[in-house]
């Protein structure tokens, strides 16, 4: 039981907007740079930082952060695989744009916040999402959204994207499907 | 889901190569932290370490030390000179009570073998072996495997010789677990005295004559020759073990031309190794020290999910 949000067109779509808003936000991209969240933010990032440098003509530094370390209690009993942070600039002074796909709780946007920290110090510090699917339990927003989505707590969003093998999609499903994709 | 699910780490040998691969992994993860000019993560705040050696040791203590202390967790050392164990407390009435002061974490070493897995089964908290008698030292054989890793790109199929004290050796035990789960090829090199009988059936080779164990290896594993052992009839003298197993840059010339050269430390310049091998650019003996910090951060952060 999955239903479908987004298209590849409406993903594109959401993509370009976010780009010209980060860029009339920041007043051009000065000092910019994007760091995806591991692992649904990576790709994200990247193509954030394509669209960017496209519109900018200029190229766009663009990272990765695995919060592994950082995350509450929950995550550690699955001990999962560490990915590697990869970030082409020294983010102290810099503006950096957070970027990830679905945004829920706001605890892996805590934990990415921490992270950055421990690696310098930025100007700002902004959050890009695709998905603001709501039940937030810490006090934090997203500054760019693609799209909002209300949902259940037993309901699961899933970003599927070419990079990792799917065609560009969005869809809601049940928990109990999720993982099954 | 967890890669990981006993709660202590007591030995290679009660590992699957699955479970060695995945502490390696997050080991990496663990390096480039260390990499950083904040080499510190919030992962373990609030849990309590404590490093229970009824044996001296310098640098094991301090490398769980540090690593505790980079994943933000209180350590606490407790050695045996200062302890109750002099006033004639039993080993599991000293353990329990570091259990009862909070200690999510113990860091045994002991001269006795099996001394960690007593504890491990009397207390709650994770006991992780810092090396127990002549059994076995699992954090140095992961950091050895790391250090091969990182410098060889892979582990299977590594032609890997260790040399010297195999006997008393909890590290080359450890290393002999490791190494043949992940696929190397495993030689042993040192006097007859020192290789007991009936390690081939580990699955290594053995080997007496240091030149001919040496020809066409990746890695040479130098152990150190612990000089109480000497005027004990185990070899002569320490001149002559030198000239027969000792490694010099000749005799290096025999392994492979990028093999790299290894000791737990602390080496024993001009007994097992020459300083120019020791120092030379193949040397990777000081790596191996900062990669036991990234290594026992894994095993501490993997045990912590294993119990949450």
């Amino acid at each position: 039981m999955s239903k479908k949000l987004l298209d590849k067109q409406e993903i594109e779509r959401a993509i370009v907007r976010i780009s010209h808003e980060i860029i009339e936000r920041n007043k051009g991209v000065e000092n910019l740079c994007l760091v995806g969240i591991q692992k649904g933010g990576v790709y994200l990032a990247m193509r954030l930082a394509k669209k960017i440098g496209e519109i900018e003509k200029t190229e766009i530094p663009v990272g990765s952060l695995d919060i592994t370390f950082y995350r509450d209690d929950l995550m550690i009993r699955r001990q999962p695989v560490v990915s590697k942070t990869e970030i082409p600039c020294d983010v102290t002074g810099k503006k950096v744009v957070l970027v990830d796909d679905v945004f829920f709780t706001g605890r892996s946007i805590r934990a990415a916040m921490d992270a950055i920290m421990d690696i310098g110090r930025p100007a700002l510090i902004q959050l890009a999402v695709l998905i603001d699917r709501g039940h937030r339990e810490l006090p934090i927003r997203a500054d760019y959204v693609g799209k909002n989505i209300p949902t259940s707590l037993d309901e699961r969003v899933e970003v599927l994207l070419e990079e990792d093998g799917h065609e560009d999609s969005v869809v809601l499903m049940r928990r109990e499907d999720a993982g099954a994709k | 889901m967890p890669v990981l699910n006993n709660k202590d780490l007591l030995g290679i040998k009660e590992l699957s190569a699955d479970e060695i691969k995945h502490i390696l992994d997050t080991a990496s993860g663990f390096k480039d932290v260390l990499k950083r000019d904040i080499k510190k993560v919030p992962t373990l705040r609030g849990r309590t370490v404590v490093n229970l050696f009824f044996e001296p040791s310098t640098r094991t203590r301090t490398s769980f030390e540090l690593a505790a202390k980079r994943l933000s967790t209180d350590v606490i050392n407790f050695s045996v000179p200062t302890s109750s164990v002099v006033k004639g407390e039993t080993l599991i009435d000293t353990a329990l009570t570091v259990q009862a002061l909070g200690a999510d974490f113990m860091i045994v070493r002991h001269s006795s073998s099996g001394v960690p897995h007593l504890l491990a089964k009397n207390l709650r908290a994770s006991v992780i072996n810092a090396g127990d008698g002549t059994n076995e030292h699992p954090t140095q054989a992961l950091l050895d495997a790391f250090t091969m890793r990182e410098k060889k790109g892979r582990i299977e199929g590594l032609e890997v010789v260790i040399v010297g004290d195999i006997a008393h050796s909890r590290v080359a035990k450890s290393n002999i677990y490791c190494l043949t789960k992940l696929g190397a090829k495993v030689r042993l090199v040192g006097p007859p005295t020192l290789i007991p009988d009936g390690i081939a059936k580990l699955g290594v080779d053995v080997y007496y004559d240091m030149d001919e164990g040496l020809r066409g290896a990746d890695v040479v594993m130098m152990l150190r020759i612990q000089m109480e052992r000497q005027g004990k009839g185990f070899f002569p003298s320490t001149e002559e073990y030198f000239g027969r197993w000792g490694l010099t840059s000749e005799r290096f010339a025999l392994a492979k031309k990028d093999a790299i050269v290894m000791h737990p430390g602390p080496m024993n310049r001009g007994i097992e190794i020459s300083s120019d091998v020791a120092d030379g650019e193949r040397s990777v003996i000081l790596e191996q020290v900062t990669n036991g910090l990234a290594v026992r951060m894994a095993v501490l952060y993997l045990l912590a999910g294993v119990k949450a």
